[in-house]
């Protein structure tokens, strides 16, 4: 080719050999296209830096820039930032919202404000999104900081025990490498809006009388935001104010002699406006049964007719206790208020210390336990004041809006233990199980999954590992493909005990295989032979095809139990890949790791 | 040539079937399902074994998004119904591992197990055939289990016509590899189809499309016709001489099953065509076979039965045919006389002084309920008797040639279980009836049987002990459905279920299963059963001639007129 001659000179980097392979077996049209593309491409680049860089040298050195990160696993977090750029925005601050998962770690060094918004999951782990960042800043390649003004907000669930345990992290991290708080960290409950909104406004105040400090006439630049903030019509319901849905059909899907107990709900939309896509959770606002409130009651020696005062709201103690307050496990808060409401236990006082301990004291105990083993003369108010708001349950939507128009569907396994001398029920699938009966309404509320869902691209393939009640987002996945037409092939690998009672769902996956809109169906009973075989062992048995697919890029949905199937299958996985690969440990968990990076492995375990 | 044939879809599916292995493996190894594929439910019967579903949680389970409790019965083939007490050990075990915990003994002298998952079929299988027992052409279009009389007392001239039933079993047993191929990972150990030298499946008796339909034989030594002979396509009536077997008289073309609402189709007895020496008996069960393999009915299967074949091309022609395949003729017929086709209960003693004890077993059902260990009682016989257990083909059991020092531990241990007076305590009624298995299993029921007979007896025993019948042993007989597994309309009261709880009544049989009965009433309820024999038991009670029997007293009262062939049945 004439016009690659020696003596002319190549950028860094660029040799013949390297221009010849890269060119090879185009002709000279194409060439020349391809010469204008890339200087067009690199003139838009360049041009974009450009433009970004007038823009921040016509700022007023004061006005800093301010970026929002959230690290999001059901979408809370994103809410919570984008509805914080909002407010930014409207004070006429230069806010970036960004997705932490999104986020190139090394522009840390550079950023001026950061709100980090971020959830914890299950024991203390930050949400998928956000294990890059988290692992980047709390090692020592981390950058000195001292130039960054920060806040974090962190969600989380007082249930657990290392509450909030990612934002806490991320806070005391960041001061650790010189940063400054804007505003001292502030911990959500699973009730979080207010104190989220709380938070926004308090930062944003912040933020704002410094600027004004430092440049009082400041005019303010350009605002961008890269996400599109939606003003979402679900929150006209939400946990205070929940849209109560008629219950059309209850079925009890373990068939006779099971040793489990699934119901098959499915609840009337009708009116609501309520609109949900496939992966996307109900959540249930549920009641506590009549014999816990009346044991809690009796255990207290209190009257059910005390009045008593929530957030200035004037309730009846029995009223409270069934609608308002949970009953049917302890935390970790409720014990330490407790304690604190009964000094005279010192035993109870050495539990509350030692984190072990607690974790032992509150497994399978629930209030009623709590006030039996350490019994103590409160008042009702006090009651009130130490026992913790009932949280909504929120189960995996189980149908496709577009089979079940105004439905939407769970399935819900009920929860039954003894322990401690009393049989323990699930607060909420108790009361979906035993006290919900057909015609009668529960009280709902949409909350959207924002990354548990299908693939943009109908033609990508998904393979869904769902275990138990994990089956039910990909019953709405299937059926949702099913009616879109979706040339994807959708896979499924199903466990739970036994064959002949708890193949949940079985008449329509096979209707599904039959008719083909199901590729492959795997399944695992784990007693009905000897040795526990489980979808992992399936997932083993197919690892030729599971990285074909996943190769061809395939999503991988996990749903279920998180103790139980999120790490098992994680490490199937790693397995299938180091073995059809050919490659090592290390590869095969970078391998898994581009997969949540890119957002298709994806879990909702619980 | 001949105009096209329309063959039966089984037909096709035997064809295909590379000698019944069809995608049986596949289907096996299917985990989504406890159901087979299609086609090979047809062809799983050969290999002993019907997918059934338990009927009485189909609508429920739907509901539940569940397929229906797939599950297979498994019989057990016994020739002559002859087991040691290491097979019965291994059946109890088998029952309780794989299955629902019970035996089920056969009108045709087999063992069944129930309720035994697709997953556990291999297992099950396996474990019979560890103590020497297969399951192949338990079901299937092939000769069936072999029946012979169980009758203890003639003990030398049962052990002739006992290892003649077994030599005809052998002779008419499958050849195909398909049976340890599928069922025992390859390892012919044990199977009665064992053909040593072959390479390659070949059935030289059956070729690869076996038979139109089942085919049974059955052999009986009169006085006594337990094992219903002219029930069968071929009966064989031992004739001896001086305690020795001198040979069968062969009787062609009996068979049992019918559709309701198809008089074309009738149940229909076994004509005597002639005697055969116990020599060339399995020649003579191989001719009469092979005909009907090349003349039976390959288009429909309700006309696929000898009997039909045999009413189409009329007998003579057939015995022509027969004939001149043997190469030789059948001599005339020799005199044989039959008593009775129920069996003697309780204690009896052999010519060597061995004893034997025939047990009444309700339904053919081996099981323990509280008060009732019978299933325990046995599992304890099985650990120190030294004869047999003998399936007599009235769904009882002979356990035979007790040892003289184990007959009072035997009796000891039928007492302590409450199984004994199960026997001694009957009315004849009861001890002379039988029941088809029918709901929940049986796809084809229409109604109940085992699980319902034992109740309705209880409020016909009123009537006979008010009567004081209570010694008059009368044959009663109930199936779900018209196809006849418990002999219905060889009963001198027969009770064929329509629906649930409704039955068609049938009268008039006589008591040595040589003439059918005839339909007296349709459709009653339990009420309407009771209405009806309470005043013919009454009369029977109070008109009988001396030694008359029901069923022949219903014809002389001219209730129903005799069925003098199967072709008349209808009429």
């Amino acid at each position: 080719m004439s016009f690659l001659s020696h003596d002319q000179t190549l950028p860094l980097g660029l040799d013949d050999n390297t221009l010849q392979r890269l060119t090879t077996g185009l002709n000279d049209q194409q060439l020349i296209w391809l010469s204008g593309y890339f200087y067009g491409r690199t003139a838009a680049g360049r041009g974009e830096v450009q433009s970004a860089l007038q823009a921040q040298a016509a700022q007023p050195a004061a006005a800093a820039r301010l970026t929002i990160l959230y690290g999001s696993q059901t979408g809370n977090s994103k809410k919570v930032a984008q509805q914080t750029a909002e407010k930014a925005k409207q004070r006429g601050v230069q806010v970036t919202v960004q997705d932490v998962n999104d986020y190139a770690t090394r522009s840390l060094k550079t950023e001026q404000q950061l709100l980090l918004v971020v959830s914890t999951q299950g024991e203390g782990e930050p949400p998928v999104a956000a294990e890059e960042l988290h692992q980047f800043l709390l090692s020592n390649r981390a950058p000195k900081l001292p130039d960054l003004r920060y806040s974090v907000l962190a969600l989380g669930d007082k249930s657990y025990l290392q509450f909030c345990q990612t934002g806490r992290e991320f806070d005391e991290r960041l001061a650790e490498l010189g940063a400054q708080r804007l505003l001292e960290r502030v911990e959500c409950d699973v009730d979080y809006q207010e104190a989220a909104q709380t938070w926004a406004d308090r930062v944003l105040e912040v933020i704002a009388a410094e600027a004004n400090a430092g440049n009082a006439g400041s005019s303010h630049g350009p605002l961008t935001a890269t996400e599109t903030l939606v003003a979402s019509a679900q929150e006209a319901y939400s946990h205070h104010n929940p849209f109560e849905a008629t219950v059309l059909e209850k079925i009890q899907l373990n068939g006779r002699g099971s040793s489990k107990e699934t119901y098959h709900i499915e609840l009337s939309l009708a009116d609501s406006g309520l609109h949900y896509e496939p992966g996307d959770a109900l959540s249930v606002v549920p009641r506590n049964g009549e014999a816990l409130v009346a044991e809690v009651l009796q255990a207290a020696h209190l009257d059910g007719a005390a009045p008593i005062q929530l957030s200035g709201v004037e309730f009846e103690l029995g009223t409270a206790l069934t609608q308002k307050l949970e009953l049917s496990v302890l935390t970790r808060d409720v014990l330490e208020r407790y304690a604190a409401a009964a000094p005279q236990h010192k035993p109870l006082a050495d539990i509350v210390t030692d984190i072990p301990q607690l974790q032992q004291y509150v497994y399978g105990r629930d209030v009623a336990d709590l006030l039996r083993e350490f019994p103590a003369e409160l008042s009702a108010e006090q009651l009130a004041a130490v026992l913790r708001p009932l949280p909504a349950r929120a189960y995996s939507i189980a149908s496709s809006l577009l089979v079940h128009p105004e439905e939407v569907h769970l399935t819900v396994g009920a929860v039954r233990y003894a322990t401690h001398g009393r049989t323990k029920h699930g607060v909420c699938s108790s009361h979906l199980a035993d006290r919900l009966a057909i015609d009668h309404t529960a009280r709902v509320f949409v909350e959207r999954n924002e990354y548990f869902k299908l693939p943009q691209d109908a033609a990508t393939d998904i393979i869904m590992v769902g275990a138990g009640t994990g089956v039910a987002p990909f019953r709405a996945f299937v059926e949702e493909r099913v009616e879109l037409g979706a040339e994807g092939r959708n896979w499924l690998f199903f466990g739970n005990p036994n064959f002949t009672t708890d193949f949940l769902y079985q008449t329509e996956w096979l209707q599904h295989l039959k008719r083909g809109t199901l590729r492959h169906l795997d399944v695992a009973f784990s007693r009905d032979q000897a040795q526990k075989i489980y979808v992992q062992h399936r997932l083993l048995e197919k690892s030729r095809d599971v990285y074909g697919w996943l190769e061809n890029g395939a999503h991988f949905y996990v749903c279920g139990d998180k103790a139980r199937l999120g790490s098992a299958i994680q490490e199937a996985l790693k397995q299938v890949v180091q073995q059809e690969a050919g490659c090592s440990a290390e590869d095969a968990a970078d391998y898994l790791r581009a997969l949540k990076k890119q957002r298709r492995y994806l879990e909702d375990v619980y | 040539m001949a105009e096209t044939i329309k063959l039966s879809e089984v037909e096709h599916v035997k064809d295909g079937s590379n000698y019944l292995r069809g995608t049986i493996d596949d289907s096996l190894q299917n985990r989504v399902t406890g159901a087979l594929n299609p086609d090979d439910t047809h062809l799983i019967k050969f290999h002993g074994s019907y997918q059934q579903a338990d009927r009485d949680l189909e609508s429920e389970r739907k509901r539940q998004k569940l397929e229906p409790l797939y599950s297979f019965m498994i019989r057990v083939r016994v020739p002559g119904g002859v087991a040691s007490a290491d097979q019965w050990q291994r059946l109890d075990a088998l029952s309780d591992a794989y299955a629902n915990g019970t035996l089920k003994l056969t009108t045709r002298q087999t063992f069944q197990l129930h309720g035994v998952l697709k997953r556990d079929l291999q297992q099950t299988i396996a474990g019979f055939n560890q103590v020497l027992m297969d399951s192949i052409a338990g079901c299937g279009d092939v000769n069936r289990n072999v029946m012979c009389s169980a009758n203890p007392q003639e003990s030398e001239l049962h052990r002739q016509v006992y290892e003649a039933s077994v030599a005809i079993s052998n002779h008419l047993t499958p050849r195909t590899t398909a049976y340890w191929d599928l069922w025992l990972n390859g390892e012919s150990t044990y199977s009665s189809a064992i053909n040593e030298g072959e390479q390659e499946d070949f059935e030289p008796i059956y070729g690869k499309t076996y038979l139109p339909r089942k085919f049974k034989i059955a052999l009986a030594v009169p006085p006594t016709n337990d094992a219903d002979v002219f029930a069968n396509d071929i009966g064989l009536i031992a004739i001896e001489q001086n305690g020795q077997l001198l040979g069968f008289n062969v009787a062609i073309g009996g068979g049992l099953g019918m559709t309701f609402g198809m008089s074309e189709t009738y149940p229909r007895l076994a004509d005597v065509i002639g005697f055969v020496p116990a020599a060339q008996v399995v020649d003579v069960c191989e001719k009469v076979l092979t005909i009907q393999r090349d003349w039976g009915n390959r288009e429909n299967r309700k006309f696929s039965r000898l009997k039909y074949t045999i009413d189409r091309v009329g007998l003579d022609a057939f015995v022509q045919e027969l004939h001149q395949r043997l190469g030789y003729e059948l001599t005339p017929a020799l005199p044989y006389w039959f008593e009775t086709s129920g069996d003697a209960f309780g204690w009896s003693g052999g010519q060597d002084g061995q004893a034997h004890v025939t047990l009444f077993i309700e339904g053919g059902r081996v099981y323990d309920k509280p008060g009732y260990l019978l299933k325990t009682a046995l599992r304890e016989v099985a650990g120190f008797h030294t004869g047999e257990f003998r399936l007599t083909g009235n769904q009882n059991l002979t356990i035979a040639n007790v040892e003289p020092r184990h007959r009072s531990r035997l009796q000891a241990i039928l007492e302590e279980n409450g199984v004994w007076s199960r026997t001694e305590k009957q009315t004849a009624l009861r001890l002379n009836s039988l029941a088809c298995v029918a709901l929940n299993t049986c796809s084809l029921a229409f109604a109940e049987a085992e699980r319902y007979l034992p109740q309705l007896l209880d409020r016909l025993d009123q009537v006979i002990r008010a009567n004081d019948l209570t010694d008059d042993g009368i044959l009663i007989r109930m199936t779900g459905c018209p196809n006849g597994c418990a002999r219905p309309y060889l009963g001198e009261i027969g009770l064929v279920g329509r629906a649930i709880g409704r039955y068609n009544l049938y009268l008039g049989a006589n008591h040595a299963g040589e003439r059918l009965n005839k339909l007296y009433k349709e459709m009653l309820d339990e009420d309407g059963i009771l209405r009806e024999l309470t005043p013919l038991l009454e009369a029977y009670a109070a008109e009988r001639q001396p030694a008359e029997r029901f069923g022949d007293f219903v014809l002389r009262r001219g209730l129903v007129a005799a069925t003098t062939h199967g072709q008349n049945f209808h009429a």
